[in-house]
């Protein structure tokens, strides 16, 4: 490599800076300020030997100067004559040293000048930088290099990749490799190879190559190949149109999962109790406060606290819920519309007393680092990780909740006094017992859907408040007295939000959501899924 | 008229009392301010906006006391009202605004809007705003209610797809795009008629005519629940299918009442809007509509002035509590919530009516 920098170097004649260069081998010790002297006093085409120098003493060093160069932040102080990165060289800015890391605060913009380079030199700095990000040690460090420089190479940089790629082995780096080196042929002048690449990129779900492809249509409107590229366009944006709709339903199925989260709770206590429980909100609320104290008291645990919390959350939520039954709900049986009066009434006083408590600021609970995350299906499709264990949360609370109900001897009770009391009663069920129990889990079951709330949103008092309306939505739209009702209802308007949103906007989509729910109502009153049998109120 | 108020002495105090006060706050009020009677203009303001709050409780009672639907959003009605009499304000303005645009009001200018909204026509005229004040509310409870009733939506159902109907509404309204002033809502009202809502005059005017608003709705709403229809009114909310064998169309009946409720409810959301020199979407929030609901029940449902008494009461106390201790505030009105619906059905009417009888 050298050698070819000293013919270079040679052919313009600059012996002086040879001597230079000399003393500064013979020496034999990198003296970075001799370097950094040299570099500030050189002319621009004395400066491309000064880095190749550099870069034959200390690699990382010349190239992280060089990008610096590149992205105009070098500069030097005149009066220590050493070099600075400076983002924004004006008064008052702060400028790194680059030698030591030091940090000072420029009082002038003309206390520093700039290392200034011309347009050869950032050629030859972008050729040596991207050689060396292309020959990093790690895979996605290459793998980030490669993709930078799709469609923007230059012939050394073809002739690199193309020697690189036979001594790669990472399987993502070698695509990356021909994706650049296809784009790049793209305009070669030979038909067979632009036929290939063509091809190639095709076949590639990287946006980049269908990039390519139409500026291909563009550049080449003659071209014979112009039939083949369309058919691979109209391929490739068939591919992103499907896959964009498969991100949709994702994100739709999250919004649903949380809307399930929020109302499955309300599915019990108003669907199979009848009660109305306008405290519900409240009782989620309850849980994410839960998720909040445990916290605190493990901060250095986040992930295991939150695994705590689900346990918790549902034992203090289930716990206020059967206070509020056995204090206030159960004088208020079959008067349905008094009931959402009383437990509004609770809610006001359940939000107050956490304002009172925590302050009526939002606290923040940590999200565990397993849970962030995107899962890459393919370049056109990355999964959130998060989105991803709400869904699995939901499905398993889910799942819990029906064996509860259909598998367990208080389900087959909570069952019966729902639909016949005095039946019930006579056969030897407490069904004031169980009207407790039975609360309790629907409010435990919404303690649970706090903490996951709390990884989404704030924790405050008024969160309980936002999802109230939901809930009822979720459990009216499904169907009464109905968990699988709930679980189709919410996610399909999760679905249908996400779906709406990118033509009518977040709050919009919302709205339509709402008038259809109240269209949908007059349709079918009892829901998606109505309750039949003789006890049925229809 | 006194045949309205007869076996009402509830009512007959409520209309006395607001007789009384029409005659004797302007004298109170012109009184030199370092007398021991003079009554301030601030506390007249005061005294207007809870009785406008007052008409929104009837409207409510009479929907909720007389027809059993427990409407979760009658807010809604009430904030369709107060913006029509927004929009007329707004118009008054004229170039006084900040931008000083003759034509367009100051958050039309900021939003880059050329001309005025073909649904601002005419709000210049004050008895297009007016119109609209009743109208759309109506149209708004006609709708919904031909669709509701007619597919016998009832109960819980139904309440809960009023709260839909008005957290629906909210949404709506916060957006910038809707044309109504988005998140900040109508607001720096100049004058009203060409009076200055500064002035001690508007604001006794605005008094006496709320206090007149809802003399008038009580003895409209008395004459709707006395009159034979008001017989049925109250035999569909005991018994709504039996009413419907004995040959009555109770959809038809249900949705008069609720018209006429949604009226007086946006002309009660008029009145309140001048007094308070604002209207924005929060006032859609569920939150409102069912505070109304603690007001007619901590009153006494069904015996309308019950329910102008518990509004006037309670919103005092919040008032008061608000700023003396906005800790406890919630926890009263929550207090109350449950402390009415376990302890007091008929509400405070009831106790007097109770102690009457003893």
């Amino acid at each position: 490599m050298i050698n070819q920098w000293l013919v270079n170097c040679l052919s313009w004649g600059m012996g002086c800076l040879l001597l230079v260069l000399a003393n500064l081998s013979q020496a034999g010790t990198f003296e970075i300020v001799e370097y950094e002297q040299a570099l500030i006093k050189a002319k621009f085409d004395q400066k491309a030997q000064i880095m190749a120098s550099w870069y034959e003493a200390d690699q990382a060093q010349a190239v992280h100067l060089m990008q610096l160069m590149l992205d105009s932040q070098l500069y030097y102080l005149k009066q220590d004559k050493r070099l600075y990165q400076v983002e924004d060289a004006s008064s008052g800015a702060i400028a790194q040293r680059i030698h030591d890391g030091g940090l000072i605060t420029l009082k002038k913009k003309r206390d520093v000048k700039r290392v200034s380079i011309n347009n050869r030199l950032r050629s030859v700095f972008r050729q040596r930088v991207t050689e060396t990000q292309l020959s990093a040690a790690k895979p996605q460090d290459r793998l980030a290099a490669a993709e930078s420089i799709i469609g923007d190479t230059t012939p050394e940089l073809m002739a690199t990749i193309a020697r690189l790629r036979l001594g790669e082995t990472d399987a993502s780096v070698l695509a990356a490799f021909d994706l650049v080196l296809a784009v790049a042929t793209l305009h070669s002048s030979n038909e067979d190879q632009q036929r290939q690449s063509i091809r190639l990129l095709g076949e590639s779900l990287h946006p980049a190559s269908l990039n390519a492809l139409n500026g291909f249509l563009l550049t080449y409107p003659q071209s014979p190949l112009i039939p083949m590229v369309g058919k691979y366009v109209e391929q490739i944006n068939g591919k992103v149109d499907f896959y964009g709709s498969l991100e949709t339903i994702y994100f739709g199925l999250s919004l649903g999962s949380v809307l399930v989260l929020a109302g499955i709770g309300l599915a019990i206590t108003f669907g199979v109790m009848g009660v109305i429980n306008m405290a519900h909100g409240e009782l989620i609320m309850i849980g994410a406060y839960t998720t909040y104290l445990i916290q605190q008291l493990m901060p250095n645990h986040i992930g295991l606290s939150l695994l705590v919390a689900v346990p918790a959350a549902f034992l203090v939520s289930g716990a206020v819920g059967i206070l509020i039954e056995r204090g206030v709900i159960r004088f208020l049986y079959g008067r349905p519309l008094e009931t959402l009066l009383a437990t509004f009434g609770i809610s006001l006083i359940l939000q107050q007393a956490v304002r009172s408590i925590f302050s009526p600021l939002n606290r923040s609970v940590e999200t565990p680092l397993w849970m962030t995350g995107v899962i890459d299906i393919n370049p056109l499709l990355s999964l959130t990780q998060s989105r991803m264990y709400i869904i699995v949360f939901c499905l398993t609370i889910f799942l819990l909740l029906l064996a509860v109900m259909k598998r367990t001897r208080l389900g087959l009770q909570v069952r019966a006094v729902s639909q016949n009391r005095d039946m019930a009663k006579s056969m030897g069920v407490r069904s004031e017992w169980i009207d407790a129990l039975t609360f309790g889990l629907g409010s435990g079951v919404a303690g649970v859907a706090g903490v996951a709330l709390s990884q989404l949103t704030n924790v405050g008092p008024n969160m309980g408040q936002a999802y109230i309306i939901d809930s009822f939505m979720v459990v009216v739209f499904g169907g009464v007295g109905n968990l699988w009702g709930t679980l189709v209802a919410g996610l399909s308007l999760g679905v249908a939000n996400k779906i709406l949103e990118p033509w009518a906007g977040a709050v919009l989509s919302k709205v339509l959501v709402l008038i259809f729910i109240i269209l949908f109502i007059q349709k079918r009153p009892r829901g998606l899924f109505p309750q039949r049998g003789r006890d049925a109120k229809g | 008229m006194m045949r309205l108020l007869n076996n009402d002495v509830g009512g007959r105090w409520l209309i006395g009392s607001l007789l009384l006060a029409i005659v004797l706050i302007p004298v109170l009020n012109s009184l030199p301010a370092s007398s021991s009677l003079y009554f301030p203009t601030y506390s007249v303001t005061l005294l207007g906006k809870y009785l406008t709050l007052a008409l929104l409780a009837l409207s409510v009672d009479l929907v909720w006391g007389y027809l059993g639907i427990l409407t979760l959003g009658h807010a809604a009605f009430f904030a369709l009202g107060a913006y029509a009499m927004g929009m007329y304000l707004m118009r008054q303005i004229g170039d006084r605004g900040v931008y000083a645009n003759a034509e367009l009001s100051d958050f039309m200018v900021f939003l880059d809007w050329q001309e005025l909204p073909w649904f601002w026509q005419g709000f210049d005229q004050f008895w297009v705003a007016i119109l609209m004040v009743m109208l759309v509310p109506a149209v708004l409870a006609f709708g919904f209610g031909y669709l509701a009733f007619r597919s016998r939506v009832s109960g819980v159902y139904l309440s809960i797809i009023t709260q839909a109907m008005t957290y629906a509404l909210m949404l709506a309204f916060y957006r910038n795009e809707m044309g109504l002033g988005g998140n900040n809502g109508l607001t720096d009202f100049k004058d009203i008629l060409g009076y200055s809502l500064q002035s001690d005059h508007t604001k006794m005017a605005l008094f006496i005519a709320s206090a007149v608003a809802l003399i008038i709705g009580y003895l409209l709403c008395r004459f709707i629940t006395t009159s034979r229809a008001g017989k049925v009114v109250v035999a569909i909310r005991d018994a709504e299918e039996r009413t419907r064998f004995m040959g009555y169309r109770v959809e038809n009946i249900k949705l008069w009442v609720f018209v006429f409720s949604a009226m007086l409810a946006g002309v009660a959301g008029a009145l309140y809007v001048p007094q308070v020199g604002i209207i924005n979407p929060n006032e859609f929030s569920p939150l409102n509509s069912i505070e109304v609901l603690v007001w007619v029940a901590v009153g006494g449902r069904a015996t309308l002035y019950g329910a102008a008494m518990g509004a006037i009461l309670i919103n005092y106390a919040k008032s008061y509590l608000t700023v003396e201790l906005p800790e406890v505030w919630l926890f009263v009105l929550g207090g109350l919530f449950v402390f009415v619906t376990l302890v007091l059905p008929q509400g405070v009417a009831g106790l007097l009516k109770r102690k009457g009888t003893e």
